[in-house]
This record gives C-alpha cells, structure tokens and sequence, in this order.
C-alpha cells in the first residue's frame, strides 16, 4: 500500500510515493537522487548513512521512509550548497580522509557537534564521532580537522 | 641535486574536495536507469556438502523475477594463479555461504522473498575447520579434481592431500647450527582470520549489451586484472579482452579485500543471461565478511638459534595457512610471507616451510601487510623471548642482528639500501625504551613493547604499471593511468611526480580514475608497490613529454635541446636567458615557424614501467636462485601500554612508528598511512575477534560483534617516523610504504604485556580477557 510523503530535503519540498516498509537511506538514494548517504551495515553501526532530520543526525538506514512525512531532512548535498562550510575547508586542508566513503556521515556528525558545542575537547571530538566507523584513516586527522575548525569559528 | 618543488611536500589531496562535498561517486552512486535488475544469492546452509537437486519453479513465479540461475549455468572456474574456484558451486559446496544459485528481479525485494523459495537438496560431507587437522590422513578432501587445476609455475599443489602450494626456503644448514648453537628457543604461535571491513561493501555491475560488449563497473583495487580474468573465465561464449570495459569510479576502501576477482564475476556472469539489463550485485555487511576474502589464520613453530653474544646463527620456520576452499590468491599470501619469515635479521641458515591449506572455513586471501602481519606476530614475538632469554635488551638484539644493505635474504639474493638501524633508533628514542614507567594507579601497570618489521611487495615478476600523459590548451594535464586511489593517496602523488618533471603545478593536474578500454594497463593496486611502479610509469611519460617539447622547440628555434629545461610552465634556455616559452603556447597547437608554417602538436607522453630483474626461476626444493622479490621497505615501531590489573583492560598510550619511505614524495601522506595502518594492526590485536560455530559458520558477521575501532580507541599519543635510504631505481628514490604501517602492531603490544606483567600471550587477539584470566590463574604464558 503506497503512501505519498513530503518533506523538505536540502531547503526543497520533495513528494515521493513509498511503501510502508520502504527503508529512508534507500528512498534518498533511490528516488530521490540524493547519494551521500552510504549503505555500509544496514544496522545503524557504522554511520555512514548519517543525516540530519530536524537538525538531529540520525542513521536513515534505521528508519523508514513514512516517518519523516512533514519533517526537514540535511544531508551533504545541502551543506555544499552556498559553497564548502569552514568544517569541509578543515578536513581539506587537513587530507582528512582518505577512501572518502565515512565522510558524508562523519561531515554531518561533526557540524551537529559544532553547532551544539562550538568549542568541544579533543575527547568531546572523539564521543560525538564515535559513531562513524572509518577504517583508513585512524581518526587522527579528521579528530584534527574538527578541532581545527572550532578553534577559527 | 637540484631542490626538489613538488616532490616531498605535503600537498593536499586531489581526490579530498570531491569527498568532502561529496561530489566523489563509488559504484553504488551510479544510476543504471529502470532495466536495471537486482541479484539475491542462495548461499550454502552447508560447509561441505553435494548437491543433489536444484529446484527453482517456486522462486520463478515471484513477481518481479526475470530469470533464476545455478551453478549449471556457468560451469567455469577462475582464478588468479590457480584457476580453483567457481563462478557458481558445481557439484559440492565447499563453506557455509557459498554462492549456489542467484534470482535476478526487477527489485531487491522480490529477489531477497523469490531466493528463499529455490529448493536445494544436498548430501552432506565430512568437513575440517583446522589447517592441521586438514593436513592429516584421514581428513576429508576439498579438492579431489586438484591435479587437474591450471596453476602459475610457482605453486607447488599437493594433489591427493588439502595442500594447495607448499613454498620451501633452505638456506644452509640449520640442524648443525641449532646444534652448534649456544641457545635454542623453539615455541609456537598462533594467528586467527582478520576481516577488512572497507567501509564501502563489494560491490559490481554489469551489462552485456546486444553488441555483445560487457561493461562491468566496480569496487575494485584491479580492473585490468579483473577484465584479464573475466576475459579468462568467459571464453567458453567467445567473450575476448576487447569485449570487456571495466569501469572503477571512486574505492570506499580496498586493504587486499578488493585486489583481484571475488564476487564481481557473479554480476558478470549473470548478465550475460540478461542480454541488455544491468546486473547489480551488492553485498550486505554479513556477506562482506563470509564471501570475499578473509585474512587467513597461521600456526607458526618457530625456532631460533642464537651465540652467547647474541648473534643469530639459525632460524627454522614452519607456517600453516588456513586457506578456506579457494586458495588461487591466498596462496600467493602463503608464498610471499614464506619467501620472507625470517624476518628483517640476516640469518646464514634458514629453513622455512610455508604450507597453503585447504580448509571449509571461507575462502581467504591478500589482507593488508599480505602475510607479513601474520608471521611478524611470531617472530617479533619470539625474538624478543630470545633476547630476553640470553640477558639480552630487545632493542640491542635486534640492532645487532637487523639485516643490512647487501646481505642475502633468505632466497640468496642481497638486500636492498635500507634505514632499518636508522628505524630502529629513532624509535627506541621516542619511546625512550629502557625508562620504566610507572601508572599513578596502583592497580594499573606499564610495559613497552618493541618491534621491527619488512615486506616487499608480492608480484609475479613481469608485473608492470603504464600510464598516458596529456596536456590540455591552457598547459594543464591530465595523467591518464589505471592504479586505483583506494584512499591511500595515489592521485596525489601521481601528479606531483609529473610536477616535478614538467614544471606545472599540482593544481593544473588531474589524474583519471580507470576505465580499461581508454586508461593503459597496471597490474593492480596492491602489495604497497604503485608509488614505486606506477610512479615510475608517470616519471617515464613526463620525461618523454618533456622530450617531445624540447624536440619541437629545437625545430622551431633551433635551439640545442640540452640547454633547455622547464621552469614555472615555461621552456627556458640555459643559453638565453631572455627565451621563455609557455606551454601553454604550444602544447596543444604547435609553433608557429616564419614562414607561417606550424611545428609540432598535441604533447602526448607515455610511460611504461616493469622491473627486469626479477625471476622466479628458482630450485623448488630451497628458493635458491631467483630474484622473486624487487625490494623490501623496512621499519620498527613501539609501543607503550597502560594495562589494568584487574580487568586485563589495555590502553595504548603512546605508539610511535617508523618506515623508510626512500622519499616521501608527500610526507603528510605518509604520515596518514601510519596512523591509518597502526589502528588498523592494534584492533587485530585488541579488539577484533572474529568467532565461527563448529561448522564453520560466522558467528559475528557486523560491526555489532566484529569491533572495529571507533575514535574513541585511537591511541593517546601517535608518533610517525619518516626515514628516507633512497630505493636507486625507485621514483625519487620513493617506495611503498602503505600495507607495512599494520605490521609491527600485533607483536608489540604482545611484547608490551610480557614487559609489564610477565605473561607472554602466544596468540592472537591479545584481549583483555586473556591477560585478565592469566593473571587470575597465575599463568606466565598464554596459548
């Protein structure tokens, strides 16, 4: 049984058609052409689904598509917007990352962060991030990119 | 020597504002349109089992299902030194998830509902888990068509036994040095199987169009090597090289997980039955862990001999791999770890066994440091026990015995200018090895563990990397190669080779992502090696296009093309100084002559590079004789650990890590392998512990249960060390330096928890459950 949801992606108000059953990260990426949101576990471990729903990040892979009806969804896309924020200018000048598939997540992770705690400690970085797996780096660099940013803003 | 400008900076990455703004497309990004079919695998309930009947009625009436397939199908094998695994099982599974049959639907869902509806009858087999129990009589045979299996010359399979290849090392004679030795110290340790776990899951697409091409997009680390063995695989339906495009975009991750050819002949397989629909097969995390390649485990029975003054006068190695049921890449693992383990230490006898088992675990193959991680667990550990043992520091002991430039390695070829003693130094210094530390908190202790580490890259000797170089009108270049950026930097140094040659600067360079049928050949990205031979591919096609400008500017000036030479984008001319001549000028449209006529056109180098000096001809019986090897990349690291008495609970606080790069050609990306590299070896040591049930099935196939390390378990204090003995036919002197980085980790920490509480833990992972339950019972070693 379909059912028409909309909600406001990236400052646009989309409308798509889903099944109850219907997983959010596989509607972004499949109807909606929104690609930055990684399928990487499917069980909310890894993070690299990362979003923001209402400002919050969450895992779209954990939620279903009819749950955000009404709701404001942010993901990479939408930050690059207006042009790279002061966070993504850090991770560059940092070589943050390195495959690159973590960094849509990880990038949402920390701007939530920075906008909750605009100055966080190095272990503050560490719990924020904990939740998006990156398996080439060692963190070092991005936990520097992230430190680095809120020290200038 | 001139100063270098491009070479030995620390850019930032070309590839890094595509991933931060997410501009960087991987596989599943792409958009294939609404032919597109989705593939769901059956999977072996069994680890060792034929089958009897397949019955695929019920699942072909799922709506949405275009075809059901089986291994019937497609009765190829394949391989990359040893054609022993199947597109689809055939007769017999041979590991619980093995691909059996696939649904091809229009949506995953009603490929996922229609595979569980396909019946599979099978009779069940005897199974064996455990390489030594697969070595023994009477243990069930994995291959019995063994001896009918196309192999590489060097791969000694044992038909008739579970022994895919045996690799045997003598060197000297080591009975009547253990017997003339004043100590001998002989113990066993013991490896289990390692999980990559790239954050990106394998992925693959194909399409056989009704031209009759394939085109196959996918996450791979070796797109040339993958058409090669497509192309092998197919050629029963009259599918040639030609006929197959591989495309690779961007690689969310690669560790050796993605080198080669794993699950992607399945969607090249299956679209050749769905002429003109793409074929995607994703994996799932679970399948990531059962149905690509795993690390393999390892026994290793190592016995060292050494004199009173610490001198190491024989070492005997016997190394026993658990293969799983396909060994055509693992045991090529099986072969480079034992060409080497002895370890970085000149050793005049050596006896090394290196023997690939057959097992009903899944299939294993190359993992980051390829062997090498493995087998320095043992020997790192082991040499420290032996210093100890003889009232010998560790750190002089190894000193005394590193190998050195020129000594024979343990095939009789000699080895190659290295920093091993510089390594070994700096980082004895940084950790300042030999000051105890002592915790605030009494129920806390510290250790330091050290340890030091080689490996060469592992290749067939006529591997070879290529590439095109192009300029565009405005002077800027596009580097056109077929290595893969897998996240370690590759691009980046690509182009900074070129910058050094051509005088252009890094950000009027691109370096192209490979598609087989535009960008020329590479073997593949692995074994640590395409800085050192890709790097030299791109130096040869700048310096042939920097010779082509010369050439047209001596024809249009009439210039002698030795006083020229490049700087800031412009031909100069050491004889004139007022001549100065922008690329940009010509190297698209040539140079106007006074008659009006035009000189040259579109400046196009090229630049191919394979090592002549390497064999594997050698005697079977010892590996006496060849050159299989085209050089080793040294280091040591070390370790300090905080451990908590009472939960066993380890904490790293300080790792420092030193490898000789030859010359960092981007240090800050060195740097970046290092800290990658020694996260990744302290989780296999620490935390990562994969469990099976006792049919081999993967108990903890996810992030859940498999933990991978978070921020949280960076270590407090990360020190890389950069050493540069230039490799003399290495780019700039630069060779590989990415897959070493994980090397040492393991046996560090080991040595790290013998130093502080005595108890020497002899196999891996070393959790806090181990120490913690050895201190409880008093134990002073740890199977």
């Amino acid at each position: 049984m379909k059912k028409k949801i909309t909600f406001k992606l990236n400052g646009e108000m989309r409308s798509v058609e889903v099944e109850p059953n219907d997983i959010l990260l596989e509607v972004l990426r499949g109807k909606l052409g929104v690609k930055t949101p990684k399928y990487a576990c499917g069980r909310g471990d890894c993070g690299a689904c990362t979003i923001l729903l209402n400002g919050k990040s969450v895992r779209s892979c954990l939620i279903f598509a009819i749950e955000v009806d009404g709701a404001e969804i942010v993901t990479l896309e939408g930050l690059s917007k207006d042009g790279l924020t002061p966070l993504q200018e850090s991770f560059i000048e940092h070589n943050s990352f390195q495959c690159g598939f973590c960094a849509p997540g990880m990038t949402l992770t920390a701007t939530e962060l920075l906008e909750k705690n605009p100055h966080p400690t190095e272990e503050e970085v560490k719990e924020a991030i904990a939740g998006n797996l990156c398996r080439c780096t060692g963190y070092v660099s991005i936990i520097e990119a992230i430190l680095d940013a809120s020290k200038k803003q | 020597m001139e100063e270098l400008k491009y070479v030995g900076k620390s850019f930032t990455r070309l590839d890094e504002r595509d991933k931060v703004t997410g501009a960087a497309r991987y596989v599943d990004d792409l958009d294939f349109g609404p032919n597109l079919l989705y593939a769901e695998i059956v999977e072996s309930p069994y680890p060792h089992a034929l089958i009897k009947s397949i019955d695929t009625s019920e699942a072909e009436k799922v709506p949405g299902v275009v075809k059901v397939v089986t291994g019937k199908d497609f009765p190829y094998r394949f391989g990359l030194y040893m054609h022993d695994r199947y597109v689809f099982a055939q007769d017999r599974v041979r590991f619980i998830g093995e691909q059996v049959a696939a649904v091809l639907a229009r949506n995953p869902k009603a490929a996922k509902k229609a595979a569980k509806l396909v019946k599979v009858e099978y009779e069940e087999l005897p199974y064996v888990l455990d390489q030594m129990e697969a070595l023994k009589d009477n243990a069930p045979i994995i291959h019995p068509d063994l001896a009918n299996y196309w192999h590489v010359p060097w791969y000694f399979p044992k038909p008739g036994t579970n022994i895919a290849h045996w690799r045997k090392v003598r060197k000297g004679d080591v009975e009547k040095a253990f017997a003339e030795a004043d100590f001998v110290f002989e113990d066993t340790y013991r490896v289990p199987r390692y999980a990559h776990c790239c954050i990106e899951p394998h992925i693959s697409v194909a399409l056989y169009d009704y031209s009759g091409r394939i085109t196959v997009w996918s996450s791979s680390q070796s797109p040339h090597t993958q058409r090669n063995l497509f192309a092998q695989a197919l050629a029963p339906l009259g599918i040639s090289h030609k006929d197959i495009r591989v495309v690779v975009p961007y690689v969310g991750g690669g560790f050796g997980g993605k080198a080669g050819v794993s699950m992607e002949i399945l969607a090249v397989a299956l679209a050749t039955v769905v002429k003109g629909h793409p074929v995607k097969v994703r994996w799932t995390r679970a399948q990531e862990f059962y149905n690509t390649y795993m690390r393999q485990a390892l026994v290793s029975k190592i016995k060292v001999g050494v004199k009173k003054d610490g001198t190491i006068v024989a070492l005997k190695n016997e190394l026993y791999w658990d293969a799983g049921p396909y060994a055509e890449y693992g045991a090529n693992v099986v072969n480079a770890a034992g060409l080497s383990a002895t370890g970085p230490y000149r050793i005049p006898n050596v006896w090394i066994d290196s023997i690939c088992v057959y097992t009903n675990k899944p299939a294993a193959g190359p993992y980051r440091g390829f062997g090498y991680s493995e087998t320095h667990f043992a020997i790192e550990s082991h040499m420290t026990r032996v210093a100890k043992m003889i009232g010998m520091d560790p750190v002089e002991f190894r000193r005394k015995n590193a190998i050195r430039r020129g000594d024979p390695v343990a095939y009789g070829a000699p080895m190659n200018p290295n920093g091993l003693i510089e390594a070994i130094d700096k980082v004895a210094k940084e950790v300042e090895w030999g000051k105890k530390e002592e915790s605030k908190d009494p129920n806390k202790v510290i250790g330091k563990g050290f340890a030091i580490f080689w490996k060469a890259p592992a290749m067939p000797p006529n591997t070879s990397s290529a590439a095109f170089l192009k300029f565009s009108e405005d002077g800027s270049i596009n580097i056109v190669v077929s290595g893969m950026e897998i996240g370690q930097g590759y691009m980046t140094v690509m182009a900074q080779i070129a910058a050094e040659i051509l005088s252009v600067p890094i950000e009027k360079i691109r370096v192209e992502l490979p598609d087989t049928d535009r960008n020329p050949y590479e073997w593949q990205t692995v074994a640590s090696h395409v800085t050192w031979s890709c790097g030299n591919a791109v130096k040869r096609a700048a310096l042939d296009a920097r010779e082509q400008i010369f050439e047209v500017v001596h024809q249009a000036y009439h210039l002698e093309k030795e006083t020229l030479y490049l700087e800031d984008e412009k031909v100069k001319c050491k004889t004139d100084p007022e001549f100065q001549l922008p690329l940009k000028d010509f190297v698209i449209n040539g140079i106007q002559t006074h008659d009006g006529t035009y000189r040259g056109g579109p400046i196009l180098g090229r630049g191919i590079f394979m090592p002549e000096f390497t064999t594997t001809v050698d005697d079977p019986e010892t590996s006496q004789g060849g050159h299989p090897n085209v050089h080793y990349t040294v280091g040591a690291g070390a370790v300090v650990l905080e451990i908590d008495k009472e939960t066993g609970k380890m904490r790293v606080l300080k790792a420092v890590e030193a490898v000789d790069a030859g010359k960092a050609i981007n240090p800050d990306l060195v740097k970046g392998q290092i800290n990658g590299g020694l996260l990744q070896g302290l989780a296999t040591v620490l935390y990562e512990d994969m469990r099976f049930d006792d049919k081999g099935k993967v108990l903890n196939p996810n992030f859940t249960d498999y933990k991978i390390p978070t921020a949280m378990d960076v270590p407090k204090e990360i020190v890389p060390i950069i050493v540069e003995v230039p490799q003399p036919d290495g780019p700039f002197g630069a060779r590989g330096i990415s897959e070493h980085t994980m090397i040492p980790a393991a046996p560090m920490v080991a040595n790290a928890v013998e130093d502080a509480l005595g108890i020497r833990i002899k196999s891996m992972p070393v959790t806090a459950e181990k120490v913690a339950l050895a201190i409880l019972q008093g134990k002073k070693e740890v199977e």
